[in-house]
Protein backbone atom coordinates (compact mmCIF):
# COMPACT_ATOMS: atom_id res chain seq x y z
CA UNK A 1 0.00 0.00 0.00
CA UNK A 2 1.44 2.91 -1.32
CA UNK A 3 -0.71 6.15 0.23
CA UNK A 4 1.48 9.16 0.55
CA UNK A 5 4.63 8.21 -1.66
CA UNK A 6 3.03 8.62 -5.68
CA UNK A 7 1.71 12.16 -4.24
CA UNK A 8 4.92 12.90 -2.67
CA UNK A 9 6.39 11.56 -6.01
CA UNK A 10 4.33 14.31 -7.56
CA UNK A 11 5.12 17.15 -5.20
CA UNK A 12 8.44 16.78 -5.73
CA UNK A 13 8.14 17.19 -9.72
CA UNK A 14 6.30 20.62 -8.81
CA UNK A 15 8.59 21.46 -6.19
CA UNK A 16 12.24 21.27 -9.15
CA UNK A 17 9.83 23.41 -11.15
CA UNK A 18 9.16 25.92 -8.84
CA UNK A 19 12.47 25.95 -7.59
CA UNK A 20 13.87 26.96 -10.86
CA UNK A 21 11.69 29.72 -10.72
CA UNK A 22 14.35 31.35 -8.40
CA UNK A 23 17.23 30.57 -10.37
CA UNK A 24 19.56 33.21 -12.52
CA UNK A 25 18.18 33.33 -15.85
CA UNK A 26 20.48 32.33 -18.52
CA UNK A 27 19.45 34.14 -21.13
CA UNK A 28 21.90 36.34 -23.15
CA UNK A 29 20.45 39.71 -24.71
CA UNK A 30 21.79 39.09 -27.65
CA UNK A 31 21.69 41.94 -30.02
CA UNK A 32 23.09 43.87 -26.54
CA UNK A 33 25.36 41.16 -24.96
CA UNK A 34 27.12 38.89 -26.99
CA UNK A 35 29.37 35.70 -25.93
CA UNK A 36 32.92 35.43 -26.64
CA UNK A 37 33.33 32.60 -29.15
CA UNK A 38 35.53 29.86 -28.50
CA UNK A 39 39.30 30.30 -29.90
CA UNK A 40 38.60 27.75 -32.50
CA UNK A 41 35.62 28.75 -33.59
CA UNK A 42 34.55 28.95 -37.60
CA UNK A 43 33.01 31.61 -38.60
CA UNK A 44 32.71 33.97 -41.26
CA UNK A 45 36.54 33.92 -43.52
CA UNK A 46 39.11 36.59 -43.43
CA UNK A 47 42.13 37.04 -46.06
CA UNK A 48 45.06 38.04 -43.72
CA UNK A 49 48.15 40.86 -44.71
CA UNK A 50 51.60 40.84 -43.83
CA UNK A 51 52.98 43.63 -41.38
CA UNK A 52 53.73 45.34 -44.59
CA UNK A 53 50.82 45.42 -46.11
CA UNK A 54 51.06 42.39 -49.09
CA UNK A 55 48.42 40.28 -49.25
CA UNK A 56 48.99 36.28 -47.44
CA UNK A 57 47.06 35.23 -50.52
CA UNK A 58 48.93 34.19 -53.73
CA UNK A 59 46.08 33.32 -55.80
CA UNK A 60 46.98 29.07 -55.84
CA UNK A 61 43.70 28.63 -55.40
CA UNK A 62 44.18 25.27 -53.32
CA UNK A 63 41.50 26.05 -51.32
CA UNK A 64 39.12 25.91 -53.64
CA UNK A 65 40.19 22.80 -54.19
CA UNK A 66 39.88 21.80 -50.92
CA UNK A 67 36.68 22.78 -50.83
CA UNK A 68 33.74 19.97 -50.34
CA UNK A 69 30.78 22.49 -51.04
CA UNK A 70 32.75 24.35 -54.35
CA UNK A 71 32.07 27.37 -52.42
CA UNK A 72 35.34 29.37 -53.53
CA UNK A 73 36.08 30.80 -56.63
CA UNK A 74 39.50 31.95 -57.40
CA UNK A 75 41.55 33.76 -60.13
CA UNK A 76 44.86 34.91 -60.09
CA UNK A 77 46.82 37.09 -62.08
CA UNK A 78 50.74 38.04 -62.34
CA UNK A 79 52.58 40.15 -59.97
CA UNK A 80 54.88 43.04 -60.69
CA UNK A 81 57.56 44.60 -58.97
CA UNK A 82 55.96 47.93 -60.29
CA UNK A 83 52.41 46.62 -58.96
CA UNK A 84 52.63 44.21 -56.15
CA UNK A 85 50.41 42.23 -54.30
CA UNK A 86 51.65 39.66 -52.73
CA UNK A 87 55.13 38.02 -52.02
CA UNK A 88 56.09 36.08 -55.42
CA UNK A 89 55.10 35.40 -58.87
CA UNK A 90 50.85 35.31 -58.55
CA UNK A 91 48.13 37.14 -56.87
CA UNK A 92 44.11 36.18 -56.31
CA UNK A 93 42.91 39.23 -58.40
CA UNK A 94 39.34 37.65 -57.78
CA UNK A 95 38.50 35.95 -54.66
CA UNK A 96 34.81 35.00 -53.87
CA UNK A 97 33.13 32.83 -51.69
CA UNK A 98 29.53 31.72 -51.71
CA UNK A 99 28.33 31.93 -47.91
CA UNK A 100 24.89 30.31 -48.75
CA UNK A 101 27.23 27.11 -50.11
CA UNK A 102 30.02 27.34 -47.57
CA UNK A 103 29.84 24.45 -45.02
CA UNK A 104 32.54 26.21 -42.82
CA UNK A 105 34.24 22.83 -42.63
CA UNK A 106 37.50 24.88 -42.37
CA UNK A 107 39.17 22.81 -44.92
CA UNK A 108 40.51 25.85 -46.99
CA UNK A 109 42.26 26.75 -44.13
CA UNK A 110 44.27 23.89 -44.06
CA UNK A 111 45.07 23.72 -47.40
CA UNK A 112 46.29 27.13 -47.46
CA UNK A 113 49.68 27.17 -47.94
CA UNK A 114 50.56 30.91 -46.62
CA UNK A 115 47.62 30.80 -43.89
CA UNK A 116 46.05 33.57 -45.74
CA UNK A 117 42.45 32.25 -45.29
CA UNK A 118 41.41 32.31 -41.95
CA UNK A 119 37.39 31.25 -40.63
CA UNK A 120 37.31 34.15 -37.95
CA UNK A 121 35.09 34.80 -34.79
CA UNK A 122 32.61 36.80 -37.11
CA UNK A 123 29.18 34.62 -37.40
CA UNK A 124 26.32 37.71 -38.29
CA UNK A 125 25.94 37.09 -41.56
CA UNK A 126 22.38 38.19 -43.18
CA UNK A 127 21.69 38.94 -46.95
CA UNK A 128 18.16 39.45 -48.20
CA UNK A 129 19.71 38.61 -51.86
CA UNK A 130 21.23 35.79 -53.39
CA UNK A 131 23.40 37.97 -55.26
CA UNK A 132 24.36 38.96 -52.14
CA UNK A 133 25.44 35.89 -50.68
CA UNK A 134 28.43 35.95 -53.09
CA UNK A 135 31.13 37.83 -50.64
CA UNK A 136 34.27 39.51 -53.14
CA UNK A 137 37.43 40.19 -51.94
CA UNK A 138 37.42 43.32 -50.98
CA UNK A 139 34.95 41.96 -48.06
CA UNK A 140 36.93 39.37 -46.97
CA UNK A 141 40.86 41.10 -47.05
CA UNK A 142 41.28 42.15 -43.36
CA UNK A 143 42.69 46.17 -43.33
CA UNK A 144 45.57 46.87 -44.15
CA UNK A 145 47.85 47.23 -40.51
CA UNK A 146 49.32 49.75 -38.78
CA UNK A 147 52.66 50.81 -40.44
CA UNK A 148 52.00 48.71 -43.67
CA UNK A 149 51.19 50.36 -46.98
CA UNK A 150 48.29 49.09 -49.48
CA UNK A 151 48.41 46.78 -52.59
CA UNK A 152 49.66 47.45 -54.42
CA UNK A 153 52.76 48.44 -53.66
CA UNK A 154 55.77 49.57 -55.90
CA UNK A 155 58.82 47.32 -54.56
CA UNK A 156 62.59 46.51 -54.74
CA UNK A 157 63.47 43.96 -57.34
CA UNK A 158 64.20 40.40 -56.12
CA UNK A 159 62.93 41.06 -52.69
CA UNK A 160 60.14 38.88 -52.94
CA UNK A 161 60.53 36.22 -54.66
CA UNK A 162 58.86 33.46 -52.37
CA UNK A 163 55.28 33.04 -52.24
CA UNK A 164 55.51 30.62 -49.01
CA UNK A 165 57.12 32.16 -46.45
CA UNK A 166 59.15 29.80 -43.92
CA UNK A 167 56.92 28.73 -41.35
CA UNK A 168 56.72 27.24 -38.28
CA UNK A 169 54.66 24.61 -36.96
CA UNK A 170 51.24 26.15 -35.92
CA UNK A 171 50.32 26.04 -32.22
CA UNK A 172 46.91 26.13 -31.78
CA UNK B 1 -38.07 48.79 -16.55
CA UNK B 2 -35.94 51.67 -14.66
CA UNK B 3 -33.79 53.28 -17.76
CA UNK B 4 -30.74 53.65 -15.08
CA UNK B 5 -30.70 50.37 -14.20
CA UNK B 6 -30.64 48.84 -18.03
CA UNK B 7 -27.81 51.75 -18.25
CA UNK B 8 -26.45 50.20 -14.85
CA UNK B 9 -26.37 46.44 -17.10
CA UNK B 10 -25.07 47.75 -20.01
CA UNK B 11 -21.78 49.62 -18.75
CA UNK B 12 -21.13 45.96 -16.20
CA UNK B 13 -21.39 43.75 -18.99
CA UNK B 14 -19.17 46.08 -21.54
CA UNK B 15 -16.76 46.78 -19.05
CA UNK B 16 -16.43 43.08 -17.33
CA UNK B 17 -15.95 41.68 -21.40
CA UNK B 18 -13.60 44.30 -21.34
CA UNK B 19 -11.83 43.37 -18.49
CA UNK B 20 -11.94 39.57 -19.87
CA UNK B 21 -10.51 40.09 -23.29
CA UNK B 22 -7.94 42.48 -21.51
CA UNK B 23 -7.07 39.65 -18.87
CA UNK B 24 -6.84 36.98 -21.83
CA UNK B 25 -4.25 39.52 -23.94
CA UNK B 26 -2.21 39.48 -20.80
CA UNK B 27 -2.52 36.34 -19.43
CA UNK B 28 -1.05 34.82 -22.66
CA UNK B 29 2.26 37.13 -21.36
CA UNK B 30 1.65 36.01 -17.65
CA UNK B 31 2.29 32.87 -18.62
CA UNK B 32 4.98 32.96 -21.21
CA UNK B 33 6.74 34.92 -18.70
CA UNK B 34 6.25 32.18 -15.64
CA UNK B 35 6.94 29.60 -18.12
CA UNK B 36 10.53 31.51 -19.15
CA UNK B 37 11.44 31.57 -15.67
CA UNK B 38 10.70 28.30 -14.60
CA UNK B 39 12.99 27.34 -17.53
CA UNK B 40 15.59 29.39 -16.32
CA UNK B 41 14.45 32.31 -19.18
CA UNK B 42 13.72 35.76 -19.19
CA UNK B 43 10.79 35.45 -21.56
CA UNK B 44 8.92 38.47 -23.98
CA UNK B 45 11.12 41.86 -22.94
CA UNK B 46 11.69 43.40 -26.11
CA UNK B 47 7.94 45.16 -26.84
CA UNK B 48 7.99 47.97 -24.22
CA UNK B 49 9.36 47.97 -20.56
CA UNK B 50 9.03 44.11 -19.22
CA UNK B 51 7.54 43.25 -22.33
CA UNK B 52 4.26 44.65 -21.40
CA UNK B 53 3.39 45.99 -24.75
CA UNK B 54 3.74 42.11 -26.36
CA UNK B 55 0.32 41.34 -25.97
CA UNK B 56 -0.78 44.00 -28.23
CA UNK B 57 2.39 43.53 -30.59
CA UNK B 58 0.98 39.84 -30.80
CA UNK B 59 -2.98 41.06 -31.75
CA UNK B 60 -1.84 43.40 -34.28
CA UNK B 61 0.20 40.29 -36.07
CA UNK B 62 -2.83 38.23 -35.80
CA UNK B 63 -5.50 41.11 -37.24
CA UNK B 64 -3.59 41.27 -40.24
CA UNK B 65 -2.51 37.67 -41.06
CA UNK B 66 -3.99 36.45 -43.85
CA UNK B 67 -7.49 34.34 -43.19
CA UNK B 68 -7.39 31.40 -44.83
CA UNK B 69 -10.88 28.90 -45.43
CA UNK B 70 -9.58 25.51 -46.81
CA UNK B 71 -11.56 25.05 -50.49
CA UNK B 72 -13.64 22.20 -49.14
CA UNK B 73 -14.22 23.56 -45.17
CA UNK B 74 -17.47 24.02 -44.54
CA UNK B 75 -17.59 27.91 -45.09
CA UNK B 76 -21.10 28.70 -42.72
CA UNK B 77 -19.32 26.10 -39.56
CA UNK B 78 -15.99 26.92 -39.97
CA UNK B 79 -17.17 30.66 -39.06
CA UNK B 80 -19.18 29.95 -36.78
CA UNK B 81 -17.48 27.60 -34.80
CA UNK B 82 -14.82 30.23 -33.48
CA UNK B 83 -17.64 32.95 -31.98
CA UNK B 84 -19.22 29.79 -30.43
CA UNK B 85 -16.31 28.89 -28.68
CA UNK B 86 -15.80 32.30 -27.49
CA UNK B 87 -19.13 33.28 -26.11
CA UNK B 88 -19.41 30.75 -23.43
CA UNK B 89 -16.08 31.29 -22.32
CA UNK B 90 -17.34 35.01 -21.88
CA UNK B 91 -21.24 34.20 -20.47
CA UNK B 92 -19.85 32.42 -17.64
CA UNK B 93 -18.41 34.89 -15.97
CA UNK B 94 -22.03 36.75 -15.99
CA UNK B 95 -22.78 34.83 -12.00
CA UNK B 96 -19.26 35.49 -10.49
CA UNK B 97 -19.88 37.79 -7.58
CA UNK B 98 -16.33 39.82 -8.08
CA UNK B 99 -17.01 41.51 -4.83
CA UNK B 100 -19.89 42.71 -2.17
CA UNK B 101 -22.03 45.64 -3.40
CA UNK B 102 -20.59 49.25 -3.07
CA UNK B 103 -22.01 52.47 -2.26
CA UNK B 104 -20.55 54.80 -5.01
CA UNK B 105 -21.65 58.69 -5.46
CA UNK B 106 -25.08 57.71 -3.13
CA UNK B 107 -25.88 54.81 -6.11
CA UNK B 108 -26.21 51.40 -5.28
CA UNK B 109 -24.36 49.57 -7.12
CA UNK B 110 -23.90 45.22 -7.04
CA UNK B 111 -20.58 43.33 -8.42
CA UNK B 112 -22.15 40.79 -10.77
CA UNK B 113 -23.87 41.36 -13.84
CA UNK B 114 -26.61 38.65 -12.76
CA UNK B 115 -27.69 36.86 -9.34
CA UNK B 116 -29.44 33.51 -10.68
CA UNK B 117 -30.68 31.61 -8.06
CA UNK B 118 -29.34 28.24 -9.86
CA UNK B 119 -26.19 30.13 -10.76
CA UNK B 120 -24.06 26.98 -10.68
CA UNK B 121 -26.20 25.18 -13.11
CA UNK B 122 -25.75 27.98 -15.36
CA UNK B 123 -22.41 27.44 -15.36
CA UNK B 124 -22.36 23.72 -16.29
CA UNK B 125 -24.75 24.51 -18.96
CA UNK B 126 -22.90 27.27 -20.12
CA UNK B 127 -19.60 25.54 -20.26
CA UNK B 128 -20.92 22.03 -21.85
CA UNK B 129 -22.09 24.62 -24.54
CA UNK B 130 -18.50 25.43 -25.26
CA UNK B 131 -18.04 22.14 -26.30
CA UNK B 132 -19.96 22.38 -29.74
CA UNK B 133 -17.84 25.39 -30.89
CA UNK B 134 -14.79 23.08 -30.87
CA UNK B 135 -15.96 20.12 -32.09
CA UNK B 136 -17.11 22.20 -35.32
CA UNK B 137 -14.53 23.98 -35.45
CA UNK B 138 -12.83 20.25 -35.94
CA UNK B 139 -15.13 18.80 -37.91
CA UNK B 140 -16.08 21.92 -40.31
CA UNK B 141 -12.22 21.97 -41.43
CA UNK B 142 -12.36 19.32 -43.63
CA UNK B 143 -8.63 17.53 -41.89
CA UNK B 144 -8.12 14.46 -40.07
CA UNK B 145 -6.10 16.28 -37.46
CA UNK B 146 -8.45 18.73 -36.72
CA UNK B 147 -11.43 15.74 -36.70
CA UNK B 148 -9.29 13.93 -34.46
CA UNK B 149 -8.50 17.42 -32.14
CA UNK B 150 -12.37 17.86 -31.45
CA UNK B 151 -13.27 14.27 -31.17
CA UNK B 152 -10.88 13.75 -28.37
CA UNK B 153 -11.78 17.10 -26.92
CA UNK B 154 -15.66 16.10 -26.96
CA UNK B 155 -15.02 12.89 -25.20
CA UNK B 156 -12.96 14.30 -22.73
CA UNK B 157 -14.90 17.25 -21.57
CA UNK B 158 -17.91 15.45 -21.94
CA UNK B 159 -16.05 12.73 -18.97
CA UNK B 160 -14.71 15.41 -16.95
CA UNK B 161 -17.44 17.37 -16.75
CA UNK B 162 -19.08 14.47 -15.15
CA UNK B 163 -16.45 14.85 -12.10
CA UNK B 164 -16.42 18.86 -12.31
CA UNK B 165 -19.89 18.68 -12.11
CA UNK B 166 -20.25 16.22 -8.82
CA UNK B 167 -17.47 18.47 -7.06
CA UNK B 168 -19.82 21.49 -7.75
CA UNK B 169 -22.26 19.58 -6.17
CA UNK B 170 -20.31 19.53 -2.40
CA UNK B 171 -19.83 22.96 -2.68
CA UNK B 172 -23.97 23.66 -3.38
CA UNK B 173 -24.68 21.04 -0.74
CA UNK B 174 -22.29 22.94 1.82
CA UNK B 175 -23.59 26.50 1.58
CA UNK B 176 -27.28 24.74 1.04
CA UNK B 177 -27.96 26.98 -2.07
CA UNK B 178 -27.12 27.35 -5.87
CA UNK B 179 -26.88 30.90 -6.11
CA UNK B 180 -23.49 32.30 -6.22
CA UNK B 181 -23.59 34.75 -3.92
CA UNK B 182 -24.74 32.61 -0.97
CA UNK B 183 -21.97 30.62 -1.98
CA UNK B 184 -19.72 33.15 -1.20
CA UNK B 185 -21.80 34.19 1.70
CA UNK B 186 -21.75 30.78 3.59
CA UNK B 187 -17.79 30.78 3.38
CA UNK B 188 -17.30 33.97 4.98
CA UNK B 189 -16.02 34.44 8.67
CA UNK B 190 -13.57 32.28 10.42
CA UNK B 191 -13.24 29.29 12.80
CA UNK B 192 -11.28 30.29 15.92
CA UNK B 193 -11.14 33.75 14.57
CA UNK B 194 -8.58 33.09 12.23
CA UNK B 195 -9.30 29.71 9.98
CA UNK B 196 -11.40 30.92 7.03
CA UNK B 197 -14.33 29.14 6.37
CA UNK B 198 -13.42 27.95 2.67
CA UNK B 199 -14.82 25.23 1.19
CA UNK B 200 -11.29 24.04 0.55
CA UNK B 201 -10.60 23.21 4.28
CA UNK B 202 -13.84 21.53 4.58
CA UNK B 203 -13.53 19.57 1.01
CA UNK B 204 -10.36 19.07 0.38
CA UNK B 205 -10.34 16.46 -1.91
CA UNK B 206 -13.70 18.08 -3.88
CA UNK B 207 -11.19 20.97 -4.41
CA UNK B 208 -8.45 18.52 -6.03
CA UNK B 209 -11.13 17.17 -8.15
CA UNK B 210 -12.21 20.07 -9.13
CA UNK B 211 -8.82 21.62 -10.18
CA UNK B 212 -7.95 18.91 -12.05
CA UNK B 213 -11.04 18.17 -13.96
CA UNK B 214 -10.56 22.04 -14.71
CA UNK B 215 -7.16 21.57 -16.42
CA UNK B 216 -9.17 19.12 -18.95
CA UNK B 217 -11.82 21.21 -19.08
CA UNK B 218 -9.67 23.73 -20.23
CA UNK B 219 -7.78 21.70 -22.58
CA UNK B 220 -4.89 22.25 -20.53
CA UNK B 221 -1.50 20.53 -20.34
CA UNK B 222 -1.20 17.80 -18.74
CA UNK B 223 -4.29 17.05 -20.49
CA UNK B 224 -4.05 18.86 -23.45
CA UNK B 225 -4.71 16.08 -25.68
CA UNK B 226 -6.89 18.32 -28.22
CA UNK B 227 -4.37 19.82 -29.13
CA UNK B 228 -1.24 17.03 -28.69
CA UNK B 229 1.17 19.08 -31.12
CA UNK B 230 3.52 16.15 -31.42
CA UNK B 231 0.58 13.84 -32.79
CA UNK B 232 -2.71 16.56 -33.70
CA UNK B 233 -0.25 18.92 -35.32
CA UNK B 234 -2.70 21.70 -33.29
CA UNK B 235 -5.59 19.33 -33.45
CA UNK B 236 -8.79 21.37 -33.78
CA UNK B 237 -7.51 24.65 -35.02
CA UNK B 238 -4.97 23.06 -37.47
CA UNK B 239 -6.44 25.09 -40.56
CA UNK B 240 -7.27 28.50 -38.27
CA UNK B 241 -5.46 31.49 -38.87
CA UNK B 242 -5.80 34.72 -38.61
CA UNK B 243 -8.49 36.21 -36.34
CA UNK B 244 -10.59 33.47 -36.32
CA UNK B 245 -7.76 31.34 -34.81
CA UNK B 246 -7.51 34.52 -32.30
CA UNK B 247 -11.40 34.27 -31.13
CA UNK B 248 -10.18 30.21 -30.70
CA UNK B 249 -7.22 31.06 -28.52
CA UNK B 250 -9.00 33.67 -26.70
CA UNK B 251 -11.99 31.38 -25.92
CA UNK B 252 -9.44 29.06 -24.54
CA UNK B 253 -7.18 31.53 -22.26
CA UNK B 254 -10.97 33.46 -21.34
CA UNK B 255 -12.25 29.92 -19.96
CA UNK B 256 -8.93 29.83 -17.98
CA UNK B 257 -9.87 33.15 -16.18
CA UNK B 258 -13.59 32.00 -15.86
CA UNK B 259 -12.91 28.46 -14.03
CA UNK B 260 -10.17 30.25 -12.17
CA UNK B 261 -13.14 32.93 -11.07
CA UNK B 262 -15.45 29.91 -10.67
CA UNK B 263 -12.90 27.68 -8.59
CA UNK B 264 -11.87 30.85 -6.12
CA UNK B 265 -16.07 31.43 -5.71
CA UNK B 266 -16.85 28.42 -5.01
CA UNK B 267 -14.21 26.97 -2.47
CA UNK B 268 -11.83 29.46 -2.20
CA UNK B 269 -14.09 32.13 -0.58
CA UNK B 270 -14.96 34.25 -3.58
CA UNK B 271 -14.15 37.82 -2.57
CA UNK B 272 -13.82 37.09 1.31
CA UNK B 273 -10.78 38.33 2.74
CA UNK B 274 -9.73 40.47 5.97
CA UNK B 275 -11.47 43.49 6.35
CA UNK B 276 -13.98 42.91 2.92
CA UNK B 277 -16.97 43.63 5.29
CA UNK B 278 -15.52 47.21 6.11
CA UNK B 279 -13.82 48.48 2.83
CA UNK B 280 -16.41 46.57 0.02
CA UNK B 281 -13.59 47.45 -2.85
CA UNK B 282 -11.25 45.07 -1.24
CA UNK B 283 -13.08 42.16 -2.67
CA UNK B 284 -12.36 42.37 -6.12
CA UNK B 285 -8.71 42.71 -5.04
CA UNK B 286 -8.54 39.31 -3.40
CA UNK B 287 -11.01 37.80 -6.01
CA UNK B 288 -7.81 39.12 -8.71
CA UNK B 289 -5.63 37.57 -6.36
CA UNK B 290 -7.13 34.25 -5.87
CA UNK B 291 -7.61 34.05 -9.78
CA UNK B 292 -3.74 35.08 -9.96
CA UNK B 293 -2.71 32.29 -8.00
CA UNK B 294 -5.20 29.78 -9.36
CA UNK B 295 -3.81 30.38 -12.82
CA UNK B 296 -0.44 30.20 -11.65
CA UNK B 297 -1.27 26.88 -10.45
CA UNK B 298 -2.32 25.73 -14.12
CA UNK B 299 0.80 26.97 -15.55
CA UNK B 300 3.12 25.69 -13.17
CA UNK B 301 1.57 22.26 -13.61
CA UNK B 302 2.17 23.07 -17.50
CA UNK B 303 5.57 23.14 -17.14
CA UNK B 304 5.81 20.10 -14.35
CA UNK B 305 4.00 17.33 -15.96
CA UNK B 306 3.86 15.63 -19.21
CA UNK B 307 0.85 14.78 -21.21
CA UNK B 308 -0.77 11.79 -20.14
CA UNK B 309 -1.81 8.85 -22.63
CA UNK B 310 -5.56 9.43 -24.16
CA UNK B 311 -6.89 5.97 -22.72
CA UNK B 312 -5.10 6.07 -19.84
CA UNK B 313 -7.03 10.21 -19.62
CA UNK B 314 -10.37 8.60 -19.94
CA UNK B 315 -9.54 5.99 -17.70
CA UNK B 316 -8.45 8.37 -14.82
CA UNK B 317 -11.84 10.23 -16.09
CA UNK B 318 -14.25 7.41 -15.67
CA UNK B 319 -13.02 4.87 -13.16
CA UNK B 320 -11.04 7.31 -10.60
CA UNK B 321 -12.52 10.70 -10.49
CA UNK B 322 -15.94 9.73 -11.02
CA UNK B 323 -16.21 7.20 -8.38
CA UNK B 324 -14.60 9.51 -6.02
CA UNK B 325 -16.75 12.21 -6.67
CA UNK B 326 -19.48 10.02 -5.94
CA UNK B 327 -18.14 9.02 -2.65
CA UNK B 328 -17.57 12.87 -1.53
CA UNK B 329 -20.89 13.59 -2.55
CA UNK B 330 -22.03 11.13 -0.17
CA UNK B 331 -19.51 11.76 2.76
CA UNK B 332 -20.21 15.28 2.50
CA UNK B 333 -24.10 14.79 2.67
CA UNK B 334 -23.64 12.69 5.90
CA UNK B 335 -21.20 14.86 7.11
CA UNK B 336 -24.03 17.70 6.97
CA UNK B 337 -26.74 15.55 8.01
CA UNK B 338 -24.78 14.32 11.12
CA UNK B 339 -23.79 18.21 12.04
CA UNK B 340 -27.36 18.84 11.71
CA UNK B 341 -28.99 16.00 13.46
CA UNK B 342 -26.52 16.48 16.68
CA UNK B 343 -26.84 20.15 15.98
CA UNK B 344 -23.11 20.68 16.61
CA UNK B 345 -20.73 22.19 13.40
CA UNK B 346 -17.72 19.79 14.89
CA UNK B 347 -19.75 17.03 13.03
CA UNK B 348 -18.57 18.96 9.92
CA UNK B 349 -14.80 17.83 10.47
CA UNK B 350 -16.19 14.45 9.59
CA UNK B 351 -16.35 15.38 5.64
CA UNK B 352 -12.49 16.44 5.43
CA UNK B 353 -11.08 13.36 7.42
CA UNK B 354 -13.39 10.95 5.35
CA UNK B 355 -12.61 12.75 1.80
CA UNK B 356 -8.87 12.21 2.36
CA UNK B 357 -9.51 8.56 3.52
CA UNK B 358 -11.39 7.76 0.43
CA UNK B 359 -8.50 10.04 -1.58
CA UNK B 360 -6.29 7.73 -0.57
CA UNK B 361 -7.73 4.44 -1.00
CA UNK B 362 -8.15 6.17 -4.76
CA UNK B 363 -4.21 6.96 -4.83
CA UNK B 364 -3.27 3.21 -3.62
CA UNK B 365 -5.41 1.47 -6.24
CA UNK B 366 -3.97 3.68 -8.73
CA UNK B 367 -0.35 3.64 -7.92
CA UNK B 368 -1.27 -0.77 -7.42
CA UNK B 369 -2.79 -0.55 -10.98
CA UNK B 370 -0.20 1.49 -12.65
CA UNK B 371 2.43 -0.86 -10.70
CA UNK B 372 1.05 -4.39 -11.81
CA UNK B 373 3.57 -5.22 -14.64
CA UNK B 374 0.87 -6.59 -17.28
CA UNK B 375 -0.75 -3.04 -17.31
CA UNK B 376 1.87 -1.35 -18.87
CA UNK B 377 2.19 -3.39 -21.78
CA UNK B 378 -1.13 -2.75 -22.62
Amino acid sequence: MRVVEPVVELARGLWTTLRMMFDKPVTIQYPEQKKPVKARFRGRHVLNRYENGLEKCIGCALCAAACPADAIFVESSENTDEQRYSPGDRYASTYEINMLRCIYCGFCEDACPTEAIILGDQYELSFTDRRQSIYPKEMLIQPVPAGGKPTPQKTEPGVYTRSVPEMKDPQD
Amino acid sequence: MNFLLVLEWLIKGFVLALVLLGGFAYLTLYERKALARIQSRIGPNRAGPWGILQPIADAVKLIFKEELTPAKADKLIFTLAPVLTVVPAVVITAVVPWGPSLDIFGYHLNLYIANVNVGVLYIMSVASIAVYGIVLAGWSSNNKYAMMGGLRSTAQMISYEIALGLSFVSAVMLAGSMNMLEIVAAQSGYWFHFIPKWFVLLQPVGTGIFLIATLAEVNRAPFDMPEAEQELTAGYHTEYSGMKFALLFMAEYTKMIAISAIGATLFFGGFNGPFVDRFPWLGPVYIFIKIFILLFGMIWVRATFPRIRYDRLMAFGWKVLLPVSLALVFITAVGIILAQHFDNSVLLAVIPVASLLVAGVAVAMVDRTLRRKDYARR
